[in-house]
C-alpha cells in the first residue's frame, strides 16, 4: 500500500525501476563507476604517505615493462578467464553456481590422475587430449551434483556448490597426504610433478591455454546467442513457468547447462595443473580463488563472455600490478584485494542506477497531491 | 576420563568464534539476506579488535571496536544489497575479499610498526581473558573443568546465541524479523518497514561476526597478531548456519561439533592411544576432519531438501533483494 495515498505521508523521492539503458550509457555509468573508486582508492594510498598517480603508474607499468611481466600476466588472467566464461551460463540460468572453484579443481584431480597413473607408452598428444577429457568430466560430474539435487529435490544450490568447494579443496588434501604423497619428497607431503610428456604445450613463450581461452569466449557467445540451447538457457532463466510451458524439459537444460558449466571449469583446472604457472604439479593452491573471483567477473561483465575477457583483464593487471607495487613501495600485497573490494563496490552500486532511477518530487506536487487525492490511485 | 574432559574443553575453545560468527549470519539470514562476506567480517573485527586491545588494553573496548568493525563491514553490505539491490552472492564475496584485504594490509603495517615484528599483547590485557573458574559449578568432577572453566568470551558467545534465539523465537522484533526474511512483501503489506528491519538485523549480524574474528586474533594465536588468521573460519560458519538449521540454540551444539572436528585433526591420537576401541580414529587422515564440516553440511542440506521440512529450512527470500515495485 502507497502510504502516499492516505494522505498523511509522500516520500520526497521515490525509486522506479528504468527502461534499459543502451549500451554506451552502461558503460559510460561504469566508467563514472570505476573513477571514483580509483579516487576513492587514491585517497587510502595517499594516507599512507605515498603519491597515489605513481602508484597507479607503477600498477599499470608494472603489467607491461617487460616481455616477462606480460607473460605473468597472461598467466593471471586467463584461469580467472577460463572459470568466468564457465559460470556464465548457469547465471544466465538464474543457477547460482558458486562452485566454479570446486569444478576448477575436481577438473585438475581427475587430470592429474591421468597424467600420474595411466602408463607411461602413452604419447604426448593423446595423453594431453585423455587428460582434457579427465578434466572436463571431473568438473562436470561435481557440477552435476547440485543440479541433481536441485532438481530432483529443490536443493538450494548456492549452498551446496559452496559446500562442494571445499569438499574438493580438501581432497586435494587427501590425495596430497595419501594415496598420492610423492616418496621421493623426502617425507614432505607433496604431490609428484607430472613427467615431461604431461606438460602443457607452449606458443610464443607462453602455455596454450589462452587459446583455448579465446575459443571458449567465441563459442560461449556463439551458443548462448545462437542455438537452441542458449535460447533455452534464457527462457528457463527468465520464467521457469514460461518454459515449461514452452514444452522445454527444465530439469533436462538445467542439469545438461550446469554439466557444460562445470566441465568448462573443469577444463580450467587440467589446463592449470599442466601448465607451468603452478610447475606441472597439483597442489592445494591450485585453483586459489579463482572460482570466486570469476563469480564477481562475470557479474560486472553482465554475463557477457566478450565484456568478461575485458574485466578479468582489468583484475588481472590489478592483481599483478599491486604485487609490482608491492616491492617498490614496500607495502603488503593485500593492498590488491582492498582497492578490489573498493571498486567491486563501487561498481556493484552503480550497476543499480543502470536498472532502477530516483524520481523526486517537488515540494509543489507533494502539498497538491496529499490536498486533492486522498485514497488516491496507487502508482 | 581426563582425555575425554581435555577433548571437549578444546572443541568448546575452537567452536566458540564458529558460534559467533553462526549466530550473526543466522540472524542475518533470518531477515532474507545470505551474506557470505562473513569471512571478511571476521577478518576486520579480528583487526581492529587486536588493534583496540593492542593499544588499550581494555577488553571491552577491544569487543566493543570489533564489534563496530563488524557493523562497519556489514553496513557496505547492507547498503549495497539492501538499498541499492545489488546481487547478494556477489557482495558478499566482495565483502570477503575486502575484509581479509583490510586485516592483512594493515596487519602488516602493524607488524613493520613493532619492534621485533611480532605485536603482542600486554600481559594486562591477556590476563582479561584467562580461564575463570566459575565458582561451584567448577568443582563439579570432570565437567566443571570441561564447561565451566572457560575464558569469558566462551560465556559471552553462549549467552549471545541463546539471547539470539529468545529475540527471534521470541520478541515482536523477532517476529518482524521472520517475517520479512520470509515474505517481505507480505511483511511490507502489513505495514513493517522492510528496509529499516533488513539494516538492523544485517548490522546487528555483522557486529557479531566481528567479534568471532576478535576471539581467533585474541586468542588463537597466542596473543600476537598473524595474518591470515581468520584462514576460512567464517566459511565454516556460513556452512554451520545450515548445520544449526537456523537456529541459535542448536548452533551451540553444532559449534561443539564443528569444534570437535577441529580438535581430532590433533587429538585423535590421544584417543586412540586411551580407548583401542577407537584406535581407528587415529589411522582417519587429517584432511578428512578438515573436510568432515562441508561433508556433513551438504548432507544435511540435501537430507532437508528431501524431507522438505519447513520448519529448520533457509528462510524463504533469503538470497532474493527485495523490491516493493517488483510482482
Amino acid at each position: 500500500m502507497n502510504k502516499a495515498a492516505t494522505g498523511t505521508h509522500m516520500p520526497r523521492f521515490h525509486i522506479v525501476k528504468r527502461v534499459e539503458m543502451t549500451r554506451g550509457e552502461i558503460f559510460i555509468l561504469n566508467l563514472y563507476a570505476v573513477l571514483i573508486a580509483i579516487v576513492a582508492g587514491g585517497i587510502l594510498i595517499a594516507c599512507m604517505g605515498i603519491n597515489p598517480v605513481s602508484f597507479y603508474g607503477t600498477v599499470i607499468v608494472g603489467c607491461f615493462r617487460s616481455a616477462l611481466s606480460v607473460k605473468s600476466l597472461i598467466r593471471i588472467v586467463i584461469p580467472l578467464l577460463i572459470a568466468s566464461i564457465a559460470v556464465i551460463p548457469a547465471f544466465r540460468m538464474k543457477f547460482w553456481n558458486i562452485g566454479g572453484e570446486g569444478q576448477f579443481i575436481m577438473g585438475a584431480v581427475f587430470a592429474s590422475y591421468v597424467a600420474l597413473f595411466f602408463p607411461e607408452g602413452i604419447p604426448h598428444l593423446p595423453l594431453m587430449l585423455l587428460m582434457a577429457i579427465a578434466g572436463i568430466i571431473g568438473g562436470g560430474i561435481w557440477a552435476l551434483i547440485p543440479a541433481f539435487f536441485k532438481c530432483k529435490f529443490g536443493t538450494n544450490e548456492t549452498l551446496l556448490t559452496l559446500m562442494l568447494n571445499y569438499i574438493a579443496l580438501y581432497i586435494i588434501q587427501y590425495l596430497r597426504d595419501g594415496p598420492w604423497r610423492d616418496p621421493a619428497a623426502g617425507g614432505f607431503p607433496k604431490i609428484a610433478k607430472f613427467p615431461e610428456r604431461a606438460w602443457l604445450d607452449q606458443l610464443f613463450g607462453v602455455d596454450i591455454s589462452w587459446i583455448v581461452a579465446v575459443l571458449l569466449v567465441i563459442f560461449m557467445t556463439i551458443y548462448l546467442k545462437r542455438t537452441k540451447h542458449g535460447y533455452e538457457i534464457a527462457v528457463v532463466g527468465d520464467s521457469v513457468n514460461t518454459a515449461r510451458y514452452a514444452g522445454m524439459n527444465v530439469n533436462a537444460v538445467i542439469m545438461r547447462t550446469m554439466f557444460l558449466s562445470g566441465a568448462i571449469a573443469g577444463l580450467g583446472g587440467m589446463l592449470q595443473v599442466s601448465g607451468e604457472a603452478t610447475t606441472h604439479t597439483l597442489s592445494m593452491g591450485i585453483a586459489g580463488g579463482v572460482g570466486f573471483t570469476a563469480i564477481i567477473v562475470v557479474w560486472l561483465a553482465n554475463l557477457s563472455p566478450i565484456t568478461t575477457v575485458a574485466v578479468a583483464t582489468l583484475i588481472g593487471m590489478l592483481d599483478k600490478g599491486c604485487g609490482v607495487a608491492e616491492s617498490t613501495y614496500g607495502l603488503s600485497s593485500a593492498v590488491s584485494d582492498i582497492l578490489q573490494g573498493i571498486i567491486l563496490f563501487t561498481v556493484l552500486g552503480a550497476m543499480f542506477f543502470t536498472n532502477y532511477k530516483i524520481v523526486f518530487r517537488s515540494k509543489q506536487s507533494i502539498k497538491s497531491h496529499t490536498a486533492a487525492a486522498p485514497g488516491g490511485e496507487n502508482k | 576420563m581426563n582425555t575425554i574432559v581435555n577433548f571437549l574443553f578444546a572443541a568448546i575453545k575452537a567452536g566458540t568464534p564458529l558460534l559467533f560468527g553462526t549466530t550473526g549470519e543466522i540472524i542475518t539470514e533470518k531477515a532474507g539476506n545470505l551474506n557470505l562476506g562473513v569471512e571478511g567480517l571476521m577478518y576486520m573485527g579480528a583487526f581492529v579488535g587486536f588493534l583496540v586491545g593492542f593499544y588499550t588494553e581494555s577488553l571491552l573496548l577491544s569487543l566493543l571496536a570489533a564489534f563496530g568493525a563488524g557493523v562497519l563491514g556489514s553496513l557496505i553490505y547492507a547498503f549495497l544489497t539492501v538499498t541499492l539491490k545489488a546481487n547478494q552472492n556477489v557482495t558478499g564475496l566482495t565483502l570477503t575479499i575486502f575484509g581479509t584485504g583490510f586485516a592483512n594490509f594493515f596487519g602488516e603495517m602493524l607488524i613493520a610498526a613493532t619492534k621485533g615484528g611480532a605485536p603482542k599483547l600486554s600481559a594486562k590485557f591477556s590476563a582479561k581473558l584467562a580461564e575463570i573458574q566459575i565458582p561451584l559449578l567448577s568443582d563439579i568432577p570432570y565437567l566443571g573443568r570441561a564447561l565451566f572453566s572457560h575464558n569469558i568470551l566462551v560465556y559471552l558467545a553462549i549467552i549471545i546465541a541463546i539471547l539470539s534465539w529468545a529475540y527471534i523465537k521470541f520478541t515482536r522484533a523477532g517476529l518482524y524479523l521472520r517475517a520479512t526474511g520470509e515474505n517481505p512483501a507480505a511483511a511490507d503489506a502489513s505495514g513493517l518497514n522492510v528496509t529499516l528491519i533488513k539494516y538492523v538485523n544485517i548490522l546487528l549480524g555483522g557486529g557479531i561476526c566481528g567479534i568471532g574474528g576478535a576471539y581467533i586474533s585474541l586468542l588463537n594465536g597466542n596473543g600476537v597478531w598473524n595474518n591470515g588468521c581468520v584462514n576460512g573460519q567464517g566459511w565454516i560458519a556460513v556452512a554451520l548456519v545450515i548445520f544449526a538449521s537456523w537456529s541459535p540454540a542448536k548452533a551451540i551444539l553444532g559449534s561443539l561439533v564443528f569444534g570437535a572436528f577441529t580438535i581430532f585433526q590433533v587429538r585423535a591420537g590421544d584417543f586412540a592411544a586411551e580407548f583401542p576401541a577407537l584406535s581407528f580414529l587415529s589411522s582417519i587422515p587429517n584432511a578428512i576432519y578438515v573436510m568432515l564440516p562441508f561433508l556433513v553440511t551438504a548432507v544435511v542440506l540435501i537430507i532437508t531438501s528431501i524431507t522438505r521440512k519447513r520448519e529448520g529450512a533457509q528462510p524463504a527470500s533469503c538470497g532474493v533483494n527485495y523490491y516493493r515495485e517488483e510482482r
